[in-house]
């Protein structure tokens, strides 16, 4: 009389395991080696990225900042699959598939250091800019892609959200609305465990937030979201399959965040030291490049290398950065309209005249 | 021409716009196969095919956040929420994306889309179904609020509000669907957004409102003209942005300023067209500027109503208090 709920199997999709062992070894074979290198090159730039930037944060350079560490092999491989037609409908804690994007390094620093101008996206293309009210974003890749279904091209959306979003009820009206329209979405949850203090058993009292695709009426599946190569082929399947029309899939990435929330978080305050250890064993970064260096595709040398080669450019952009800072009052105004109404138009040239008899540059 | 209510010339609006632009979409619950609760989108799915014109599921955050995401991807969407007290799940969409979208990426996208549903009180619905909540967007900066009160009005700012390249949140005043008729010109045309119309040219008093009110307002004159009171009376059409100027020069020349609304009245619209007032034309001023407005109380249900809604007999006391001030 009732659904066996507890028996509906969510397999966890894992290729390679954190020891560096290959369990799938058929679907690995059919990832090239070069796919692999370069997928650890991008993890090891987003973390380096991500390192300096919570440095710069904690020398009163940067604003708040939401750290990826740990999490950067479901981003790195996202943007190795989207294609140049294809969206990315971004949440905040996925910045290697906004690089994959377009988004320059200068840009992030702007963001995060406090400038509206860090999300123009100028040469990113079909990105969305950072959304951060939990899960609304997702909406919007369901209406992008209905767009892309009516005006038949075959492009593909991938949508992020985290464990928390999948609390929202946008979380619930997008993956229904895009289960109805059949459109061509990809809703990647970022499943790390915590949404800021909050465990994932608080969160919901669902076994995994994979199965809530069965109630959808959409695909969907549970993969280790700290093993790049599942995550690679993953995606590439449901992207793949999504350009056919068969979309949309709800892909979960189990994975954990190794910093905190935000620089303004303190995850001792709900997590144990024993728990960060265990996942630091299972880190997407150690287990590519353990794996790698087995084959003799890497070393310690190169890594190291690597990013000191990372730091140089990522210093030589956050120089530039903070010595272009500035704030024009033309900013606040010009572009929240496509004409700046009047009244809007009188408010500016009062402050402006305020400025001007203050003799303070504007 | 021909003679329209305003449920045919808000149609009429979208037939030709759907006609002219493959990039718009109309959805909503009930829009496609019913035409909407009110039939305001009666046989546009038949026209325009499934694709454009549709039922979506039932969820009004999910109708405005995909039509960002629409909007975003190059469509023009025109989403219709049933009634204006069921917005509020599409609140955070219309405040934290909707408005924001464009100034967020600097102008790289906007979202060009209409967001229409019936608002106001007066025809005996249930609770949810009879209030004014249009103040609250107006105060989201990023955002155009239009209210028509006739049928010619209706068409035009609603070809305007679907052409603009901002999004529009657009209010019709549910009371006035069926209750006027007029003439109304069968081809495209538009009407400024941002501009009020001066209904009538008066010299004692200046009279500001917009919607539904308007008729009652214009019953009011009747009775102030009797009296010999000659009343300027102003319809805003758009409440962001207010027309500032036209209001302005109205009461520079009266000296007199009663803004009625049957909104609640604090923080309403009225309440900003009294600063404008006193911005503008303080010292010109004979009287104190006052308003008519809903009560700071939930609008009641249907045996109540009238003692909630501006009426006529009401508006031409206050303009008589302001007269003998």
């Amino acid at each position: 009389m009732f659904i066996k709920k507890d028996e509906i199997s969510v397999p966890k999709f894992q290729i390679m395991d954190e020891k560096g062992t290959i369990l799938e070894k058929e679907r690995f074979a059919l990832i090239e080696e070069k796919v692999l290198i370069e997928g650890l090159k991008r993890i090891l730039f987003a973390r380096t990225v991500d390192l300096q930037i919570v440095s710069y944060q904690r020398q009163g350079r940067m604003y708040t900042y939401p750290p990826n560490i740990g999490q950067e092999a479901i981003a790195v491989a996202a943007g190795m699959v989207l294609e140049k037609e294809d969206w990315l409908v971004p949440a905040y804690r996925e910045m290697a598939a906004w690089l994959a994007k377009g988004v320059t390094l200068f840009e992030l620093f702007q963001y995060w250091g406090g400038h509206d101008q860090g999300m123009a996206l100028k040469q990113a293309h079909n990105m969305l800019p950072v959304s951060i009210p939990i899960a609304s974003q997702l909406l919007h890749a369901t209406g992008i892609g209905y767009a892309i279904k009516l005006k038949k091209q075959k492009n593909v959306v991938i949508a992020f959200c985290g464990d928390g979003g999948t609390s929202e009820g946008d979380f619930h009206e997008a993956l229904n609305f895009a289960s109805v329209w059949k459109v061509p979405v990809i809703f990647i949850v970022q499943n790390n465990g915590y949404a800021i203090s909050c465990p994932f058993t608080r969160q919901t009292g669902a076994q995994n937030v994979a199965l809530k695709s069965v109630a959808y009426g959409i695909t969907g599946l549970q993969v280790d979201g700290n093993d790049f190569s599942a995550m690679y082929t993953s995606l590439k399947e449901v992207v793949g399959r999504a350009r056919k029309g068969e979309g949309p899939f709800l892909l979960e990435a189990v994975t954990y965040r190794l910093g905190a929330h935000t620089t303004s978080d303190d995850p001792s305050k709900y997590r144990s030291i024993e728990e960060e250890k265990q996942w630091q064993e299972k880190d997407p970064l150690k287990r590519l490049s353990m794996y790698l260096t087995k084959k003799k595709k890497w070393s310690a040398q190169q890594e190291e290398k690597l990013v000191q080669q990372y730091k140089k450019k990522i210093e030589k952009d956050f120089k530039e950065f903070e010595s272009s800072k500035s704030y024009d009052v033309h900013d606040c105004f010009n572009h929240l309209y496509s004409e700046i109404p009047e009244d809007l138009k009188a408010q500016q040239t009062h402050y402006e005249q305020f400025l001007q008899a203050k003799g303070v540059q504007k | 021409m021909s003679v329209m209510n305003m449920v045919e010339s808000i149609n009429d609006a979208l037939d030709i716009k759907l006609k002219e632009d493959s990039s718009i979409v109309l959805y909503g619950e009930d829009a496609g196969v019913e035409g909407g609760v009110f039939r305001i989108t009666s046989n546009l799915q038949k026209k325009y095919g499934e694709e454009r014109v549709f039922d979506s599921p039932l969820a009004e955050s999910g109708i405005v956040g995909t039509a960002v995401g629409m909007a975003v991807a190059g469509l023009r969407p025109i989403v219709e929420i049933q009634f204006s007290g069921f917005v509020y799940p599409a609140f955070n969409q219309i405040v934290t994306h909707v408005a924001r979208m464009r100034n967020r990426t600097r102008g790289k996208y906007s979202v060009p889309m209409v967001i229409r549903m019936p608002f106001g009180g007066g025809i005996k619905a249930l609770e949810h179904h009879s209030e004014s909540p249009e103040a609250l967007f107006a105060h989201i900066p990023g955002l155009k609020v239009v209210i028509p009160s006739t049928p010619y009005d209706a068409k035009g700012l609603l070809i305007s509000a679907i052409e603009s390249n901002d999004p529009i949140l657009f209010l019709e005043p549910k009371r006035l669907y069926r209750a006027i008729k007029q003439e109304v010109p069968e081809d495209k045309y538009t009407l400024s957004l941002g501009k009020a119309n001066v209904l009538a040219t008066g010299e004692d008093i200046t009279v500001v409102t917009y919607g539904a009110v308007v008729r009652d307002v214009q019953k009011a004159l009747a009775f102030a003209n009797k009296s010999g009171i000659s009343v300027e009376l102003i319809d805003l059409r758009t409440i962001y942005p207010i027309d500032r100027k036209t209001i302005a020069d109205s009461v520079n020349k009266t000296g007199r300023f009663l803004g009625v609304t049957e909104a609640a009245a604090t923080g309403s619209i009225i309440s900003e067209l009294i600063t404008i007032v006193n911005e503008e034309a303080f010292l010109r001023l004979e009287a104190p500027p006052r308003r008519l407005t809903g009560f700071d109380t939930v609008m009641p249900l249907p045996q109540g109503e009238h003692h909630y809604m501006p009426n006529p007999e009401r508006i031409f006391y206050e303009i008589q208090q302001l007269i003998k001030f």
